[in-house]
């Protein structure tokens, strides 16, 4: 398929852009990279995702798919004929779903928290609730990888790339709070996996590098917090 | 030309034939057990997200058995069926639990396919699931008029009405149903607009989906209630808006200090 067929706009430190990025990696797709600066959205992003106005959108053959999840999906079917994302049985797949959308809607609003922190009873409160989700998501993996590598197994699957795409921002929160979210004691099992997801074919060349990522998230964490000052007002 | 056997090749083939054949009834009877496994729904009689499970049930022939829960009284058994979210619907089928109605209406489809619910061509399929994350998303700004009063509630009643535009315009477009001329896995998330959504603002005392501003999604309201499986099961309306005057007091009591 020509390189100018499949068009994905987004931004390096998005964890979200990262997911489709991976997927499209697993399935050997070659695209153009439209990096987005978002300040400002460019006409390309409005006209492509007028709903939202978000980052990632996958254009393939000019049809637009967004939401990160739905897109690592639509890669999935779309390049049927690569190796599978999700699992083949419905009721594993069930499960892959239910904990990607578990780290969306309660994991990575916790993670926001810690970045957004006021003060530090507001982050320790925070790194709370998000140990408590590394908990639960270390049981998930422990039952679902049945001893292999990773949540899809010998390979990485739709669950790893859906937490997996955190993973660089999980060590520039660990780097700026001097703590260990991913740890030998609560999620040995984890630790682990972040190693293997993180030095994977269709990972590695597209992480972002901590450092880096650690300089861009000073930007971030401003952000939050005046978002979270003008709320508490 | 005649092809001749030997006996023992005529053993052989006799053999194979018996293997193939049990081994294809060994299959066809897996897949239909599976199939004809116990099929539970764990819901709240008012809750639209149950309605969406049991109406994908009943348009895909699937036999069901319904356990009530009372979710302000949260039985043993849900916290055990559902220890992450505490929540209805969880779907149990033969001994597996599944909760969160997205991914349950994605297992059915995957596990009983006939009567589809999703498209095959892979964009329609993202548009579907697009448009069920985009309802889901926006709760609290759909639902804030419910929970408010005074200028908060008129503010928060303009918020739904820029997500329902966005419904009827970018959503459902000059189409009968948001999934075509039948309905599918999204009209299946959108049914709360259809019998919810009236019986909140009555019990609010505000209409957000004025007829003149919205009147695809009315049209679309119209239809859908007159889908044979929505028709003959759905919340009793009656009962419904006691429910909500009765949530409805308990968001806008004063607090007590």
């Amino acid at each position: 398929m020509a390189k100018n067929d499949v068009k994905l706009i987004g931004a390096w430190p998005s964890p979200f852009v990262l997911r489709a990025r991976i997927a499209l990696n697993v399935k050997s797709v070659e695209y153009e990279f439209l990096q987005e600066t978002l300040e400002p959205k460019s006409e390309l992003l409005l006209r492509s995702n007028p709903v939202h106005k978000k980052i990632p959108v996958l254009l393939h053959n000019d049809k637009p798919i967004c939401e990160s999840l739905i897109i690592v999906e639509y890669i999935d079917e779309a390049w049927a004929s690569g190796p599978s994302i999700l699992p083949s049985d419905p009721y594993e797949r069930a499960i892959a779903r239910f904990w990607a959308a578990y780290v969306d809607e309660r994991w990575f609003p916790a993670m926001k928290g810690i970045l957004g922190a006021q003060d530090d009873a507001a982050r320790m409160a925070a790194v709370g609730q998000v140990t408590e989700g590394l908990v639960l998501l270390e049981e998930a993996f422990q039952k679902i990888s049945k001893g292999k590598s990773f949540f899809g197994g010998d390979h990485i699957g739709y669950l790893d790339i859906a937490f997996g795409g955190f993973l660089a921002w999980i060590r520039v929160t660990e780097g700026m709070g001097g703590i260990k979210l991913l740890n030998e004691t609560k999620t040995p099992g984890l630790l682990k996996w972040a190693e293997k997801f993180a030095a994977d074919p269709a990972v590695k060349d597209v992480l972002p590098e901590t450092q880096k990522l650690a300089e861009f998230s000073k930007i971030i964490i401003a952000k939050l917090r005046a978002a979270a000052a003008a709320k508490a007002k | 030309m005649a092809w001749s056997l030997s006996r023992s090749e005529l053993h052989r083939l006799f053999r194979l034939q018996l293997y193939v054949h049990i081994y294809s009834r060994n299959k066809k009877m897996s897949r239909s057990k599976t199939n004809m496994e116990e099929v539970k729904v764990i819901g709240f009689w008012a809750s639209p997200y149950v309605y969406r499970v049991t109406w994908a049930l009943n348009l895909k022939g699937v036999k069901y058995e319904y356990q009530e829960e009372d979710i302000f009284n949260k039985s043993g058994l849900l916290l055990q069926y559902n220890p992450v979210h505490k929540k209805v619907p969880v779907f149990v089928h033969g001994g597996k639990l599944i909760a969160e109605s997205s991914v349950i209406l994605e297992y059915i489809e995957e596990t009983w396919p006939q009567n589809p619910l999703l498209p095959t061509d892979p964009h329609a399929r993202a548009m579907a699931r697009f448009w069920t994350k985009f309802r889901d998303d926006k709760k609290p700004d759909l639902y804030g008029f419910f929970k408010r009063a005074g200028e908060e509630q008129i503010q928060a009643a303009k918020e739904a009405q820029e997500c329902l535009k966005i419904l009827e315009e970018h959503g459902l477009q000059e189409k009968k149903f948001f999934d075509g001329d039948k309905i599918g896995m999204t009209d299946l998330s959108m049914g709360w607009l259809a019998f919810w959504f009236e019986a909140m603002e009555e019990a609010a005392g505000v209409q957000v989906l004025e007829a003149n501003s919205f009147p695809r999604l009315h049209a679309w309201i119209r239809n859908f209630k007159e889908v044979p499986v929505v028709k003959e099961n759905h919340p009793d309306q009656t009962r419904l808006l006691a429910y909500f005057k009765w949530l409805r007091e308990m968001y806008t009591k004063p607090a007590t200090t």
